[in-house]
């Protein structure tokens, strides 16, 4: 039975594997995997946890897929990675995958991929090859909703976020920075967006009907129908089937604001949720508010939220990117993630006590958790 | 005909600094490239058949992107990588 924590860290150098004790405490670290190497996302397979899927590139390098079928101790590269059909219909070429999401638990090999542009593609052999998603990356509104070929980030537009309810493999969500959340219910065939309620304080349009910028949104497990955003402009929360988002970070403390990259979910609570606030005033540092890194936590599902710091530095400038949160399945819960100072933080009691994993990797693009 | 490989695609020929390709054009060497080092090609043209942005291919001394340059037996290539990152 695999029962080993193990956290799979991206960077933009490479990536790390670090195992823990049973108690989550002590944790080692392997690697560089892939030294050099871009690597945006790093994912084990709830299904199968030995396979594990890294999205890839170099500063010079095309995109690829690398898998590892062995937990990461051996790696192949994917024979067709994601890419566009030649001769596409807009001339698009793949720069970058950013987004890796395993498929429904009732489609074992099914994985998903976004990317730059902002394109969404398809495995059914657990990621050795690769098809664009068409109802997606050719739906007659894709230009306008990716607003292509501009790129609306400094760098790159990217599709992330690709969420599958686990009550229906064809009901899919995924965030698009810039552009919004969108959603489909025929397994990926036609989308709508799903953006009513969300500031867009960077568009003239108080309200439009996509652009906006999401940064991370994440479904509940038990409670599907209930979702989370960390949004360029906020933190929201949506109970479907309603159709608009509610601003749960007006909540947060005003000189903390409620600007971030991830948004993390309890595993069995639905109400109980992670992010971590930058700065986003001024020209956007997109630091720590203040130079306090802190995580802040809601547990009535964002109707109030309390800073939890403890053991993590008084004065530091990171941020933590939207990949770079996660949490584990133990009682309680651990909560984790990387710094763009590359550093690994964790937390075995839910964010009571911080304490560091790993220092002085290069920064942190991504933690996922799993058991081998 | 000898291509001379650079360091951050010899995972792809065994570590070796070159690799032997025939073909009449820039763009039938990396096709037969790719048949013999599988995964190598898309790493440096993209799906439209574009060498990717910091890719440089040298006919000889000269700096070629069009994939339908023709070469000759006496000719020498050489893939390299441009200067960037960080």
């Amino acid at each position: 039975m695999a029962d080993t924590p193990v956290l799979l860290v991206g960077t933009r150098k490479g990536a790390w594997i670090l195992t823990g004790d049973a108690e989550r405490r002590s944790w080692s670290a392997e690697g560089p995997v892939f030294l050099g190497h871009v690597v945006q996302h790093l994912v084990a397979d709830p299904r199968d946890p030995s396979t594990m899927l890294m999205a890839s590139m170099t500063g010079h390098l095309g995109p690829t897929v690398f898998r590892s079928v062995d937990a990461g101790a051996t790696w192949t590269e994917a024979r067709k990675p994601p890419q566009f059909h030649h001769g596409d219909r807009l001339g698009r070429s793949l720069q970058r995958v950013f987004w890796l999401t395993p498929g429904h638990a009732a489609e074992p090999g099914r994985w998903y991929a976004g990317g730059t542009p902002q394109a969404l593609f398809v495995s059914d052999d657990a990621g050795d090859t690769w098809e664009p998603v068409s109802g997606w990356n050719d739906h007659p509104l894709w230009e306008k909703w990716s607003m292509w070929p501009e790129d609306q980030t400094p760098d790159g537009s990217m599709l992330h976020s690709v969420i599958v309810d686990p009550r229906d493999a064809s009901h899919l969500y995924i965030g698009l920075s810039s552009g919004g959340v969108f959603e489909s219910v025929d397994a990926g065939r036609d989308w709508k967006p799903v953006n009513r309620g969300v500031a867009v304080a960077f568009l003239p349009d108080a309200e439009p009907e996509f652009g906006h910028d999401p940064h991370c949104v994440r479904m509940h497990p038990q409670q599907p129908d209930r979702l989370y955003q960390q949004n360029h402009c906020g933190i929201y929360r949506i109970d479907r089937p309603a159709d608009r988002w509610e601003r749960i970070g007006d909540n947060m403390p005003p000189e903390v604001g409620d600007i971030g990259f991830p948004i993390e979910l309890h595993p069995r609570d639905p109400a109980t949720a992670w992010v971590f606030p930058m700065d986003g005033t001024d020209v956007w540092p997109r630091t720590s508010p203040d130079g306090r890194p802190a995580v802040f936590v809601t547990h009535d599902a964002g109707e109030s939220w309390s800073r939890s710091d403890r053991g993590l530095p008084s004065a530091a400038w990171f941020t933590v990117k939207r990949q770079a949160m996660t949490t584990d399945d133990a009682d309680p819960v651990g909560v984790y993630f990387g710094t763009t100072s590359g550093e690994v933080w964790g937390s075995v009691n839910e964010g009571e006590q911080w304490s560091p994993i790993v220092q002085h990797l290069p920064e942190v693009y991504s933690v996922e958790f799993t058991r081998v | 005909m000898r291509i001379r490989i650079p360091t951050p695609l010899r995972s792809y020929t065994a570590q070796s600094a070159y690799a032997d390709a025939d073909g009449a054009t820039v763009g039938e060497l990396l096709a037969d490239l790719e048949r013999r080092h599988p995964g190598i090609r898309f790493r440096m043209v993209d799906e439209q058949n574009q060498l990717r942005k910091h890719m440089k291919i040298f006919l000889n001394d000269e700096a070629v992107r069009d994939l339908a340059t023709p070469v000759g037996p006496a000719d020498e290539i050489t893939i390299m990588q441009a200067l960037s990152g960080g």
